[in-house]
């Protein structure tokens, strides 16, 4: 660990005026899970923790039909999972956030975290794409909304300019028979990262889909949307045809790495397995079959 | 449940009571390393190298010493030169030198994360800053992280004035050349050529292992405090307090009676906690500063520098007739032992054939010098992978011969008037009955459902440990007895022991309070290691009780005024001939005790065993998985453990024995390995992507006790700690084959590895 110092904001603006005067060894402290780890294992250069989650526009779920959803960046991952209108409505994204950390980790981590830290193989942001996501941010040149596919930029690295920080997350309300889904592939049962994990959206009429979107993680440098594997979609049936055209589409868009958790091939071939699995899971909830 | 149906009536023995040390580890308030708190104690940090193999070309601590709240910088200068010999650890020994080195390392660094210095500091994060001043010029070497490379001719040569010691007659293994082979022992037995002659089938095959770590959640601890009277007392997390006393005592050139180890509770070892890491470190670090010292190793630390069981590469040639008499075994196994010699090749050679009566083998063992973690003993040392090998192979082997694999076993069994592999003669052993166990259970018997399930079987032995122990016991005057152990309580020591000597007594185990002390509060006991130690306290524990009962009934003779031997004294009562009205004399364990003060004193006494009558352990294990062949990831369904355990004191702790060992064999069979990058650095030096099994990934392990009762002890226990974690691995490798048809030659058999089986290649 190292000797740093600790600040509370209480509203946007301040925590603004605070990561402005701590300059770039500030950073934003919000349920801390990763950056506590990145200070104790002396990866990042920190002097000030500027603490965000006391900040009333960052914690806190609304969801109203017609407006969709928006999450307080910092609202613990626990909160979101159990929203009911979240069960009801965006369950990829209940997917996604009850498999990050365990019980206690999930009291503290938050969507905006698991955002901010931009890792490849993040659980959140694949289903946060999915469901079209837009980032609301404040920071010294004021705010911005920013889709959630262009957030991230490379591992561990995305759009936030210095003293930038998210504050809330918003996502459509989905289609009257649409469902989305989400799910990762890792080795045990829990705890652990994704080898590769994928998230859908789709919506249908009839039989044919009106929208899709697919979006995958830990197989290229930022989680991705697939616009191809969408395109296999609209507009055609659902079928075990097309559904293999769009998992192959994902498997194309895919450019892993071979390392310690994954191989190339392991992941291009488990991203597949993942993206049809998903759509077919998805179906299932548009059709309302489960 | 428990398939034997006749034994001893106890009172004590085999019930399941509470232990005595469980409330405080439940709540917390046990104590353990971490919550040592001394006055004025400094924080110290240790300097690991980035390097897989270098030279130490110069290390300049002078910044570090500089910096304000640094109170003292050790490197391996500071210790002094070790006396060649070994150190006695009581199980195994150790190499005064390497062990020096691998505190602090000297001419050269031998893997990543090997300790190069350290410091002490009033807070830990400036003790860490510390660290980033010291400066060290390395000249990087080429290195050697694989078993067969380091055997290469060309291998790049870890230990200078390393050579071989051959002990296997016959071998041309060079002796007098530089080289990473440490040793090339061979045990044999009857005419391997003959044996080889006679078969009808011969089938042989070549399997690797993965190195695997301990996986303790506890760190690796040590306080130390040396005063300026020269006295060290030491408070750390082992699994044997004599083991660290005499390792610092070699180390440090001070003699052991200055020394005071003070063990504190243990977060797990499983052979991991035998040998000292931070604790001589420590002590050099007050020893400089004149202040207490407190030391704790990161989880980064723990998995790049204590030490991992072996990776090996292993051969297995079995012949046999067409009725599946095994005629002939040869074995060749080849161990990693990291960067100082000492890998559990000896032990795995002992056990490859255990379970068999194999009138004719030859077993061969390397013991390797890598550049990876010196390796420390992990749970049944060498076992897992020698006798992974065999399984493996003999489940081919009934393949072909189309012979039942549980009949194809028992055909071969060990028994009592076989031998073993070094040809001693076996007492009564458990194999035939943990065999049929097997067969007979309703698990075994059972229909398999489902796609891409499939079933194995595997057995597992270990020899145990006897070795030395010692105790002390006090009768106090309102009937309870004090006992003062010497062993480390880590499976629940303290109860079991503790059983023993109530059973002895016929008293009850709320009678008895046991107590794990310091070095110089009890006589010398090895380590808690070798499934040794409800064996040996358990002797120790019966030949108090007895010297009690002895003297009881003296004092009682004396107070009754007859011959002693008109005395008896069964169940906790003392009985003596009828009084002259012809009543009779008879008074309880309590009732004495009360009037021992007043009639010639209290009874302490204490006690040593040094026996080697252990008796072996068997286990065998039936594992059901399902293989998910999209995405290669082997899913448990149900999993059975059998074991001859001799004579269960506690079963509710001998079952958690074969869970626990199950558990970390499901580990190792499955997700545990080291990966290294192309330069020797460990990649996965954390809990996160070091993958031991979670709670969800195992389900409920259904036991099995086989009480065959060891004639070498008086109420009849053997080990039971380690046999479990050899059974999982073959296990679970012919379960995967007869679930997918593939067979696997190498852990762990991850999704990743099997994908590379089933996915088509490609180039």
């Amino acid at each position: 660990m190292q000797a740093v110092k600790y600040a509370r904001a209480t509203s946007v603006d301040e925590a603004v005026q605070m990561l402005r005067d701590g300059g770039d060894v500030a950073r934003v402290l919000a349920g801390g899970t990763d950056l506590i780890v990145l200070a104790r294992e002396r990866r990042r250069n920190i002097d000030l923790f500027v603490d965000v989650k006391h900040i009333p526009d960052l914690t806190g779920i609304t969801y109203a039909t017609g407006q969709g959803l928006t999450v307080g960046a910092a609202t613990p991952l626990y909160q979101v999972y159990n929203h009911p209108d979240v069960k009801a409505h965006y369950p990829a994204l209940v997917e996604a956030s009850h498999v990050i950390g365990g019980t206690a980790i999930q009291g503290r981590a938050s969507l905006g975290g698991n955002l901010a830290n931009s890792s490849p193989a993040a659980d959140g942001i694949p289903a946060m794409i999915a469901l079209g996501g837009i980032a609301h941010t404040a920071g010294p040149n004021g705010a911005r909304d920013i889709p959630i596919t262009e957030f991230c930029t490379g591992p561990g690295r995305n759009v936030l300019e210095q003293g930038e920080f998210i504050v809330t997350l918003s996502f459509p309300d989905p289609a009257p028979r649409s469902g989305s889904a989400w799910e990762r592939f890792i080795p045990r049962n829990e705890m652990d990262i994704a080898v590769a994990n994928a998230g859908v959206y789709l919506a249908l009429d009839g039989d044919t889909v009106t929208e899709a979107r697919v979006a995958i993680g830990a197989v290229a440098p930022t989680p991705l949307l697939v616009p191809a594997a969408a395109e296999a979609l609209i507009g055609k049936p659902l079928t075990d045809e097309t559904i293999e055209a769009a998992a192959a589409a994902a498997k194309d868009a895919a450019t892993p790495i071979s390392d310690m958790r994954g191989s190339e091939q392991q992941r291009k071939h488990l991203v597949a397995v993942l993206v049809k699995r998903m759509l077919n899971q998805a179906a299932a909830r548009a059709r309302g079959d489960e | 449940m428990v398939a034997t149906p006749e034994k001893p009536t106890y009172k004590v023995i085999g019930t399941r009571p509470i232990r005595p040390d469980g409330m405080d580890k439940v709540t917390g308030r046990a104590e353990y390393g971490a919550d040592v708190k001394l006055e004025n104690v400094l924080y110290g940090a240790v300097l690991r190298s980035p390097h897989a193999h270098a030279r130490i070309k110069r290390i300049d601590t002078s910044k570090a010493e500089a910096l304000p709240g640094v109170k003292a910088v050790a490197t391996n200068a500071d210790f002094p030169k070790p006396d060649a010999g070994s150190i006695d650890l009581g199980e195994g020994s150790a190499n005064p030198v390497w062990l020096s080195e691998n505190m602090l390392a000297g001419s050269k660094v031998l893997y990543h994360g090997h300790a190069v210095a350290a410091v002490a500091a009033t807070e830990l994060h400036i003790a860490e800053d510390a660290l980033a001043l010291i400066e060290v010029e390395y000249e990087v070497l080429p290195h050697v992280i694989d078993v067969r490379e380091a055997m290469l001719p060309n291998a790049p040569v870890l230990l200078d004035d390393l050579r071989t010691n051959v002990r296997a007659k016959g071998a041309d293994t060079p002796k007098d050349v530089p080289t990473n082979i440490a040793l090339h022992m061979r045990i044999e037995k009857g005419d391997i050529e003959a044996g080889f002659a006679e078969a009808e089938v011969v089938i042989e095959r070549e399997f690797s292992t993965s190195q695997a770590h301990q996986g303790y959640i506890e760190p690796q601890n040590g306080t130390a405090f040396w005063n300026r009277d020269g006295q060290l007392t030491i408070w750390c997390s082992t699994q044997g307090s004599f083991a660290v006393r005499a390792q610092c005592s070699a180390l440090l050139g001070i003699p052991e009676s200055r020394i005071k180890v003070i063990p504190m509770e243990i977060g797990g070892g499983f052979g991991g906690k035998l040998t000292v890491y931070l604790e001589p470190v420590a002590a050099l670090l007050s020893r400089k500063s004149h202040r207490p010292v407190k030391m704790w190793m990161p989880r980064a630390d723990i998995i790049r520098a204590t030490g991992p069981t072996s990776a090996t590469h292993n051969r297995v040639k079995i012949g046999a007739k067409r009725d599946g008499t095994i005629v002939a075994a040869e074995v060749n196994l080849a161990y990693a032992a990291g960067a100082y010699p000492g890998a559990p090749v000896g032990a795995g050679a002992l056990c490859a054939l255990g379970p068999y009566d194999v009138a004719n083998q030859r077993i061969d063992g390397f013991d390797v010098v890598t550049n990876t973690p010196k390796t420390q003993a992990y749970r049944a040392p060498g076992a897992p992978a020698s006798e992974y090998a065999v399984e493996a192979t003999l489940d081919e082997l009934a393949e072909q011969l189309q012979i039942d694999p549980m009949d194809l076993r028992l055909k071969n069994a060990a028994k009592e008037g076989g031998t073993n592999s070094a040809g001693q003669p076996w007492p009564r052993i458990g194999a035939e009955a943990v065999m049929q166990a097997i067969k007979n259970h309703p698990h075994y018997n059972s229909e398999l459902h489902g796609e891409d399930t499939g079933r194995g079987v595997a057995l597992g032995f270990w020899f145990n440990g006897g070795m030395e122990s010692s105790s002390s016991a006090t009768v106090n005057s309102d009937g309870t007895v004090s006992l003062i152990l010497g062993s480390i309580d880590i499976g629940g020591s303290r109860a079991a022991l503790a059983m023993q000597l109530a059973e002895t007594l016929g008293l009850t185990l709320d009678d008895i309070n046991p107590h794990m002390v310091d070095t110089d509060s009890v006589g010398w006991t090895g380590v808690t290691g070798g499934s040794r130690t409800t064996f040996a306290g358990g002797w120790v524990a019966y030949d108090l009780g007895e010297e009690i009962k002895k003297r009881v009934v003296e004092r009682a003779a004396r107070m009754w005024n007859v011959e002693a031997d008109q005395v008896s004294y069964a169940d906790g009562t003392i009985t003596g001939p009828d009084d002259d009205e012809g009543k009779p004399r008879s008074m309880t364990f309590k009732e004495i005790a009360k009037q021992l003060q007043r009639t010639g004193g209290l009874i302490a006494v204490s006690a040593t065993s040094r026996r080697n009558t252990q008796g072996a352990a068997y286990a065998g294990h039936i594992v059901d998985l399902k293989v998910d062949r999209e995405t290669g990831k082997v899913t448990i369904l149900r999993y059975t453990a059998i074991q001859d355990v001799g004579t269960a004191i506690h079963p509710a702790y001998v079952e958690g024995q074969m869970q626990g060992g199950v558990a970390q064999g499901v580990g190792m069979a499955l997700n545990e390995e080291y990966f290294y990058d192309s330069e020797g650095h460990v990649l996965n030096a954390s809990l996160l992507d070091y993958r031991m099994p979670v709670a969800n990934d195992l389900p409920m392990i259904d036991t099995e006790l086989v009480e065959v009762p060891n004639p070498g002890h008086p109420y009849g226990v053997r080990g039971v700690g380690e046999a479990p974690i050899v059974p999982p691995t073959p296990a679970i490798r012919n379960a995967i084959y007869d679930a997918i048809g593939v067979r696997m030659y190498s852990t762990p058999m991850s999704p990743r590895h099997i994908l590379e089986e089933t996915l088509p290649r490609e180039d």
